[in-house]
Formats: C-alpha cells, structure tokens, sequence
C-alpha cells in the first residue's frame, strides 16, 4: 500500500473521518464494558449522567477541565513547533510548588496583589523547568522527549522530599503535605454558592491569548514556521533557537499555570497527589484539539466529561473507571490515523 | 542475427502501451517501447515527460493502469518491486540509493541473498566484486564507508549493486549529470564494455550532445507520449531538440555583460567541516555588480559550503568577508538579508517554502518581522495578503491564489514564488544555488531570463550550478571548486568544457593552493 | 567511602546489579532493535506494564512460567504491531503513537487487572523462577553469585545480548534491518520490503521489552503492582543512545546504570545515607539518565532514518 496525497479534501472526508475515529472509540469501549459484564449503552448513560447529569456533576467537569485546559495549551503550543513538551507534569507541580512558597511565605500583600505574584512565579518556575531540556536540545542535540519524561520524576520526587523536609506542614499530623495557603490568598468562586473558581475564567483567557498569539503575532508565525520546517524557516532569517526557547518558556508558564491554580484555587495546599497526571493527559487534549487553543477548550471538556462521568459510573456499574484512560488513548491513536486520512488517501501499488 | 526478424528475437525488454494516470494527468499515454540486446537507447525528454513514472512502473512501485512490461519474453507481475530486479533489471537512480553509514560492499550485498540465511557471505562477495570492479573499469574499495566517496565513486557501487545482480539490463537515470566531462568519458567506457558483452542499457537524459555520443537508438517522451523513436545515426541534435520539446529550444542569450565595482568579496575564506566533506579552503572570490559568476563543479565539493556561507546560514572561520567595504563580522541569515543578499536556495521544497504554508505565509518568509507585514510584533496579514497577490501577478505563478497551500504548486511555479520573493526587495547580490534543476523548459528559461535581468540592472549574481552547459551559457565569469578550493576566475570563454572538467577533478589546483 | 569499599565487596551486591540489569537488557534491546530499523518505540513503558501482567496473570491462572514468558512476549508483540501498523506503513508521529500506545497499554493493564481481580486489595504471589546455581563457578567468590546464580530469565538476557549483536553484524536479515533505519530508499531498490522489516523489527522488539516488564514479575518480585515499571522504559531509551545504538555497549550501559542503582540502595541504609533525604537516592537512575544522553549527545551515531517514515515511490 502506498498513500497518496488528496488534493482538495472533501467536507465528508474531513469531517466523516474524525467523526468515525470517535465512533469506532466507542465500539472498543462498548467491548470492554461487555468483557466486565455490563450493559454498554447503560454504562456510557451513566458516564454521560455523571459528567453533566447534574449541576454538581458540571461543576465537577469543569473543575477538572481546569488544569486540562492548561496542560492542554502547554503541550498544544509546543507541539505546534515541534517541541516534544511530554513534562507538563514535571511543570505543573513547579508552578504549584511556586505558588505554596510564595502564598506561605508571610508577604502580608494584598489578595489583588498576590495572585498576580503567584501566578506569575508560577509561569516563571514552569518555564525554567522546560528551559533545561530545551537548552539541551538546542546546544547539544539532546532529544527532549526522554528528558522532558525524566524529569517529571526528578520532579515528583523533589516535590516528596520538600513535603517531607522545608515545606512539612507541622499541624499535617506527619502527612506529606504543604501548610494551606492564607483564605485570602485563594482563588474566589466565580460564581457565589457555585463551587467553580476563577482558575476556568483564567484558563478560558489563557485559551484566547494563545490562540491570538499564534495567528495574530510574529512569535506565533515563528512558532508554526519552526514546527513545520525548521529548515526553511532557519534559512529564511526566523531564529531557530530563539524561538524554541520562547516556546518553552510559554508552554512550561501554561503547564504551571495548571498548578497554580489547583492550588490556589480548588486545593489550597500542596500534595504529591495534587496532579493524577494532567500533564499527560493534557497530551490528549492537545492532540484530540488538533493543537487549536480554542479547541482545547472543547477538548479539555470533553476528556474532562469522561473521567468524571467514568468515576461516577464505576461506583455505580463496577466497570473500572480505567475505561476512561482506555477511551481516551485509544481517541488519541483513532484520532491522528484519521486525520492523516483525510489528507491522504490508501492506495494500492 | 541480423534483419527484422532477428532484432525481434533479440528484444530483452518491451513495454507494451504502459498508461498511468494521476487524477487528471497523464503521465504515461499508451507507451510503447523495445530494449534491444547489445545497444544503448536513449530515453529523451524534458522533466515532467513522464520518464520516472515510466521506471517507477517498471519497477513495481506504481502499479500500471494499462499495458504490460516484458522482460526476456516474461511478462513481470505489476505493482510488485523486487520482480525486475529478479528479472534481471537493474537501475541507477539519479538521487542513488546508498546507506551512507555502511561499507561499499554491505550496500552491494543488501538484499541478495535470503533474508534467513545465517552469514553473509562476505569473503566470496567481496572477490567477487573486485573482479567486477576489474572487468567494467569501476574502481571503487569495498570496505569504505559509502559517506566517505565522491560521486562518482558513488554511481560505480550503483553500477556495482546492479552487475552484481547479475543484471542483464541496466537503466541509468541522468547519470551524467553530476559527473565531470572526464568522468563521463569513463562511464561510456563502462557502458560500453557493458553492451560488448551482450548488457542492454537505457540511458535517461535531457542532455542531447550525450545522447549523440553514447546512444545507438533514441526514444522520446513530451508530455507522456512517445513522440519518436529513431536510430542515433539518423537524426541530430537539432531535431532531437524539437522532438523533445515540441518547437524550436530558444535558450536565453544573456548578452554582454558591464561588471562594476565588487560588491561581495571574500578573501582566504574557510568554513568548518560539513561531516564528512570538507569545508571551503581558503577561497578567494569576489562578486561584481552587473556580472553573473558561475561556479561549477562536481556536486559535493564545497557548493553546498559556500551556498551556506552566503545564506548567512554558516560563519567563516578564517579569512576576511567583505561586503561593500564593511568587513562582515555577525552573520546569520537576517543578517545576510539585512546586507541585501537575495538567496535561491537549492532545495526548495525543503528549504525555499514550507509546503504547509499557504503562498501568502512563504511570501513573507523573510520579510514578516518588519513593516507593512507586522508592527510591534504584531502581523498585517492584509499587507502580507496583498503581497503575495503582487508576486503571484507580477511573477506569472499559477496558482489556486494567495490562500492555497504552496505544496499544491509545481516546482517550477514554486521557484517564480520563490524568486519573486527575492527579487522583489531588490538585492545587490543574488545566491542562485541550482536554480532550474528540476524545472520544465519554459520555466527554465522564465527563470533564467529573470536573472539576467537582475544582473542588467547591475546587481552581482552568483550562479551555482552541477549542470556545466549551463554554466556555460549563463556565466560571464567562471570558477571551479574542487574539493573546498576554487579555481581563479575564467571570462566567458576562455575554456574549453575539458579544460573546465580537468578543474573539476581537481587538476590546477596545486599552484594556487 | 569505606562504606562504599565495603558494599563493591560483597557478593549481594554484583548479585543485584545483575539481576537489576536483566529486565533493563531485555527492554533496551527491544528498543535497540526497534531503532535500529528507523522506528523510535515510545509505547516502552507501556509495553512493559503490559508485559509484566500478562505473564504473571498467565502464571497466576495456571500455565507454566516460561508459558508465561510467552504469553508476555505474545501481548507486547500485539502492541507492537499497533503500534507499527500506525508508524511504519501510514508514517504517523511517532512519537505521538509511542506515547498513546504507552497510555493504552497501561490502562488496558490496570483495567484488565481490576476485571480479573475485582474483590483483592494486595495482589496474590506466584512462584517465581528461581536461581540455577551453576556447580563450581557459583562458587567463585564475588563473580559466582552474580553470574552463575541468577534465575534463567538472566541468562536468556545474557543469550540474547550476543544473538542480537550476531543477527545485527553478520547476517542478510541484520544488514537488512539496518539499511531499513538508515536508507529506507536502498533497501526498497534492492527488492526488499522496508514495511515488512520494520514492522518485524517493531513487533519482535516490542516482544522483547514486554518480557523484560515480565521479568520484574516473574523473577524479580512475585506479584504485579500498579507503577512498579516506573519509569524504566524511558530510561532503556537512554540506555539505547548511551549504548550508541550497539547491543554490547548498551548492555554494559545497563549493568553500569544498575551498580549505581543498587549501590544507591544500600547507602540508603548506611549511616551516611541516613542524613540525605532518600528522594535523592531514588532520583539517581532518572539523574543518570539524563546525564548519560548528554554525555553521548556529540558522539553517538544515530541511524539516520531514525523517526523518517517511508512512503514508497515519493522519493
């Protein structure tokens, strides 16, 4: 078999054929629901009920999008210079960790004040995380992907040995765990009564300024100039490196932003379980979005739908709420094959 | 033997009305073709005349829609690569198809014999080899690294792998075109010890003079249909020329040239190594206004490097760069286009364009971070949109319009893109590096006839180019380059193609080194 | 430091790194051959996650263990066939369908063990491999209980290394695999199918890292827990460029990788190791790592069809 290009696709193939990627995603979980003795569409009711059934099943799904949609602009906008950021992770818990020494610290700042610092800490440490794999990248040809993986557990176990050491809460009864940030310095509700906090306004805006970054600025033009052909686009004057290294500083401040505002907003403290790997799911959210920031919204929403939805289901049906990891990867695979379809088509000799 | 009848019997290859069509093109129209034994045919024609697709159906990696292909009487399974060499038919591709990383001999023993047998012949092999090698005139050691040879020690492992093979018929796409006169001179030798022993050859080329001396019979192709096919003793040049591209070849007359002052200089310049070829050795060249400067040479011998060096792309690391009268000291390719120097790069598909991009995006390739296109880092895609629609109109590049992806476009529509981006800021010193190659013959001569315009106007061309002919007709100054060194200048003229060619393999260099 | 002395001493030591190596050789030699072909495997660690629950599951269900072996290197080669079908013959991303074949591998494991053991809280013991003592050179002091005591997992590792580096130099098949990762286009003129050779590579190399995640079941430790690949697939991709693309050195990579392995281990339980928080300790592989692909970053010779997909006839 060969591929060949498909000069002017049609709407049917490029809609049609991510629309049978989700499908057949579908027929895989249907399987394994089957292989746990359940009812498929009985259990997908229930994942559906326990994503957006209720208002507090909605409010749950974007809470949980939150980080997503951070995680997912992270890698979506490195992705799209063809920087392999695989350690949001390692990013998240940098911000996170930013966040905690700051707002413990005893500044006696104002609220409106300290947000701001600790956000921008956050963006700052996030950045430096990725800066070190980039540098390696750049200056000695070191392929970030395994670097970028490792040191999501370097990181992980730094933010152990910082729980266990200097950051200790003293009142935690001997839990690894950070002392709360002051009420003050915590993210407000959006919405008075409604548990949803401005981390997802922060995140809906971080959606748009990357989207008018990458289509209305220079930077942005430089971005998916280098992702696409690095080559021409080093002939063509556009700094290479420099550019890379812009990106990384974007993407890790997006991933950290995630902990930031698990933090600040939702937990208040730091944990080592603060993240149940959003930095990699946001991999998904990424791909799933075609690396569209606006899209990662949607995205976000919709993976974050299916874990929370499949956390309610399992308690209810049994199924492992694994389904839910299962789905999504098997998403993403679906995913990528049929959007190479649309562009090319198999054919024989 | 002789007479109708006996040539019938002798056919080793036939073709029998191949057509292949790609959407709404085709590129092969009911082919008909009969390889003799014991002759060199020339198969003629201009690019896009459907000579590779032709092979490729030879060799099963398109499947033909129609027609059949004969070797030896037995028809060949199509779509399935692997038959034809089985068959017996081998084939040199002109981009050679050699792991670099491995010895001579491990790419000549790639996939000849079964995949689960449990040792590689090695010591067999390799006599065997050196006594092709000694038999065919294809000098070449078997245990060198594939990275570490010139090109035409390259093409001898290709020719190598075939014989090996025991190929009855070889098939040899453009190969002279990297070749220098005298390497060429030595490729008919083999070639024709080759037919002596009873080996058929087909001999893919546009260069007519080479078609005339090695071929015994021609075939043309235009436009994917055989147009001709006549004894080499009964034509010539001339009329080969209009067979191939249907009318009269009028190749541009680039008139007399009135160079000025020098508006690029380098003197003593050398760059770092490129892997494992060298960098520039110490070069003195000095490119004027209102003159076109050829630089020929067999590829691989430091084009690349010097292409690089202007592009801005690569630093020197001795010597003195002198632009105007300001000494260059940073240097990259912002830096290069600041200084007014407008580069063709070589690959442009690779390096020229980004294939994803729309015509609009490649427009401002190089000029998005400065007005009208942006503004405190901020694109004007109207201004961007408005440019493009400029270079479209004024360079005559057919296209969807502005908003298509140039990946659609041909390569010869491409280059006008890419060309009008150059020409359009207005350059002082124009980087031409290989700049038809590829190309069908209008935009050959579109192309060429821009650059002598540019020159007109009195900007310094630099023209680089492994094609000497066109050299020739281009150039009004000359210099080899062999092995990172280069030649001092020659006026339009005052060599010969041989002279030239002895140059290109290395020979004079000794005193001025 | 006479801590240090006293622990490259003792016998367990070399024992352990041995036996810290092997489910390390198996994996990096899957790999190895994987990105000796062009195809760079991503979905490592997940395959190995899979593997270790295959083999112990068919364990734990009543096969045999070297049935079990099988049975591992059965679902590791289904992965890898995923995931070659998807890199080599439709050129996707690989590192995009690495790490989903990763994510999918896991929690098809972690499902499927939740499916087959719903009601446990601690995972239920099988009877592992256990140690051949070779007679004689077991005995010899230091080198004899490293070498000639380990479980036939170890020595199979041990086989493999020098079968691979064997089919790698010597044969049609290996010469084969590698012009496929350095030249696709030579290996499609001289008749052979890259498709073909690459998906084998993937599928066999694949087979391989999911019995090294099976030996950590099966002859390391007796049970299967969720995270206890941890991290090891990634750093076989190291050890793949630290070995510079050559079995022999790669597993010399992977021994060494282990001695600071278990040596950190034991300082841990000195007085020395005492006073540094044990997160230092643990993060020495993943440090090592790293500082392994930097100091290769210059020199290794990566085959350079590595991550280029081949479609035919666009050349």
């Amino acid at each position: 078999m060969r591929l060949e290009p498909v000069a002017a696709p049609g709407l049917a193939r490029t809609l049609g054929l991510p629309a049978l990627a989700l499908a057949g995603t579908f027929v895989v979980g249907a399987l394994l629901v089957l292989a746990a003795g359940a009812d498929p569409f009985a259990t997908f009711g229930l994942i559906v009920q326990g994503a957006a059934g209720s208002k507090f099943a909605a409010l749950e799904t974007l809470n949980r999008a939150t980080p997503l949609i951070f995680t997912g602009l992270a890698i979506a906008v490195a992705f799209r210079a063809k920087l392999w950021n695989i350690g949001a992770e390692a990013q998240l818990y940098a911000g996170a960790l930013a966040t905690v020494v700051l707002g413990t610290s005893a500044l006696g700042l104002p609220p409106a004040l300290m947000w701001p610092a600790m956000a921008g800490a956050a963006v700052i440490a996030g950045g430096l995380v990725l800066l070190g794999p980039v540098l390696l990248k750049v200056r000695l040809g070191v392929d970030e992907v395994v670097t970028t993986l490792l040191f999501n557990f370097i990181m992980l176990l730094f933010v152990s040995m910082l729980l266990e050491g200097p950051l200790k809460d003293p009142m935690g009864m001997g839990w690894p765990k950070s002392e709360a940030l002051p009420r003050d310095y915590r993210l407000p509700r959006l919405v008075e009564g409604l548990r949803l906090h401005w981390g997802f306004a922060l995140a809906l805006i971080a959606a748009v300024v990357v989207w008018l970054i990458e289509t209305r600025t220079t930077l942005g033009y430089e971005i998916r100039a280098v992702g696409q052909n690095a080559r021409a686009a080093r002939f063509a004057g556009i700094p290479v490196n420099r550019v890379l290294v812009k990106t990384a500083l974007l993407s890790g401040g997006l991933a950290a932003l995630a902990g930031f505002s698990e933090v600040s907003g939702l937990k208040g403290n730091l944990t080592q379980d603060l993240s149940p790997g959003f930095g990699y799911t946001g991999i998904i959210v990424a791909m799933l979005a075609l690396l569209h920031p606006l899209g990662v919204v949607v995205s976000a929403l919709f993976v974050a739908g299916i874990f929370v939805g499949a956390d309610s289901m399992s308690r209810a049906a049994g199924v492992p709420s694994y389904i839910a990891d299962i789905l999504l990867a098997t998403a993403l695979l679906a995913m990528v094959l049929a959007i190479l379809l649309t562009r090319f088509r198999v054919v024989r000799g | 033997m002789s007479g109708p009848d006996g040539a019938a019997r002798d056919v080793v290859l036939r073709l029998d009305g191949i057509t292949k069509r790609f959407g709404k093109l085709t590129a092969n129209d009911r082919i008909d073709l009969a390889l003799h034994r014991g002759e060199v045919m020339a198969l003629l024609g201009e690019n896009g005349a459907g000579k590779t697709t032709l092979m490729n159906i030879l060799f099963g990696h398109y499947t033909a829609d129609e027609g059949t292909v004969e070797v030896e009487g037995r028809p060949l399974p199509p779509g399935a690569p692997g038959a034809a060499l089985k068959a017996g038919v081998g084939m040199v591709h002109q981009h050679f198809t050699l792991a670099d990383n491995m010895t001579v001999l491990e790419n000549i023993l790639l996939g000849t014999e079964p995949l689960w047998t449990p040792r590689l012949g090695r010591r067999a092999a390799r006599a065997r080899v050196e006594a092709l090698s000694r038999d065919f005139g294809l000098a070449v050691h078997p245990d060198a690294r594939v990275a570490t040879l010139s090109v035409g020690e390259r093409q001898r492992v290709e020719i190598l792998k075939a014989l090996y093979r025991d190929a009855r018929i070889l098939i040899l796409d453009e190969p002279t075109a990297v070749l220098t006169p005298q390497e060429t001179a030595a490729l008919f030798q083999t070639l024709r010890k080759m037919v002596a022993r009873g080996l058929s050859v087909i001999f893919i080329s546009h260069k007519l003079n080479e078609v005339m001396a090695i071929s015994s019979r021609v075939a043309v192709l235009r436009h994917g249909r055989l147009v001709g096919e006549v004894a080499t003793a009964d034509t010539d040049r001339h009329r080969l020329a209009e067979l191939m591209v249907g009318s009269e070849i009028v190749t541009p007359a680039p008139g007399t040239a009135t160079p000025g002052a020098a508006l690029l200089t380098l003197a003593a310049v050398r760059t770092a190594p490129r892997g494992d070829r060298p960098g520039l050795q110490g070069i003195d060249l000095s490119l004027r206004a209102g003159q076109i400067t050829g630089l020929a040479g067999v590829s691989g011998n430091g084009q690349g490097a010097l292409a690089d060096l202007l592009s801005g792309l690569t630093a020197p690391t001795g010597g003195q760069m002198t632009l105007g009268i300001a000494a260059v000291t940073d240097w990259t390719p912002r830096a290069a286009l600041a200084a007014g120097i407008g580069r063709i790069p070589e690959d442009r598909h690779d390096t020229g364009s980004i294939a994803d991009f729309t015509l609009t995006e490649n427009a401002v390739l190089e000029g998005y971070g400065s007005r009208p296109f942006s503004r405190r880092g901020v694109m004007d895609w109207t201004a961007a949109r408005r440019h493009a629609a400029d270079l479209i109109a004024t360079y005559d590049v057919r296209c969807p319009g502005p908003d298509a992806r140039i990946r659609l476009l041909s390569g010869g529509n491409m280059q006008k893109l890419i060309l009008g981006r150059v020409l359009e800021t207005g350059p002082m010193v124009i980087l031409a590096n290989q700049p038809v190659r590829g190309l069908d013959i209008g935009a050959v001569t579109y192309v060429q006839e821009r650059l002598i315009a540019a020159r007109d106007r009195g900007a310094a061309v630099l023209l680089i180019s492994e094609d000497l002919d066109e050299v020739l007709t281009m150039a009004d100054v000359i210099h080899v380059i062999s092995e990172g060194r280069l030649s001092p200048p020659f006026p339009r003229g005052s060599k010969t193609p041989a002279e030239l060619g002895a140059w290109m393999a290395g020979q004079g260099f000794d005193h001025a080194a | 430091m006479t801590e240090i002395v006293e622990i490259l001493l003792s016998a367990s030591f070399w024992a352990a790194v041995v036996r810290i190596a092997s489910p390390l050789i198996f994996a990096t030699l899957g790999e190895l051959i994987c990105e000796r072909a062009g195809v760079l495997n991503l979905g490592i660690e997940g395959i190995m996650v899979a593997g270790a629950f295959a083999g112990w599951m068919a364990v734990y269900s009543g096969t045999g263990l070297w049935t079990g072996v099988a049975v591992a290197m059965g679902a590791g080669m289904l992965f890898g066939l995923l995931h070659a079908t998807l890199t080599v013959p439709f050129g996707l991303s690989q590192h995009v369908v690495g790490l989903g074949i990763t994510l999918l591998a896991t929690s098809a494991t972690y499902y499927a063990y939740r499916l087959a053991l719903p009601e446990v809280t601690s995972p239920p013991r099988i009877e592992p491999f256990q140690p051949w003592e070779v007679p004689l050179l077991s005995d010899i002091p230091l080198i004899g209980p490293a070498l000639f005591a380990q479980t036939p997992l170890t020595y199979l590792a041990f086989v493999l290394t020098a079968v691979v580096a064997l089919v790698l130099t010597r044969t049609p098949l290996g010469l084969a695999l590698r012009a496929a990762g350095e030249n696709p286009a030579a290996v499609e003129a001289q008749g052979l199918s890259v498709t073909g050779l690459r998906m084998g590579a993937v599928m066999v190399g694949s087979g391989l890292m999911a019995v090294g995640g099976a030996f950590l079941t099966m002859s390391a430790f007796s049970s299967f827990f969720f995270e206890m690949v941890n991290g090891r697939g990634w750093i076989c991709i190291a050890l793949v460029v630290f070995g510079a693309w050559k079995p022999g050195k790669a597993v010399l990579g992977a021994l060494l990788f282990a001695a600071f392995d278990a040596l950190q281990v034991r300082l841990q339980q000195t007085p020395l190791g005492a006073d540094i928080p044990y997160q230092l300790f643990l993060m020495t592989p993943y440090v090592l790592s790293i500082l392994a692909l930097v100091l290769m970053s210059r020199r290794a010779a990566v085959p350079a069809a590595l991550m280029v997909p081949y479609n035919r006839g666009t050349r």
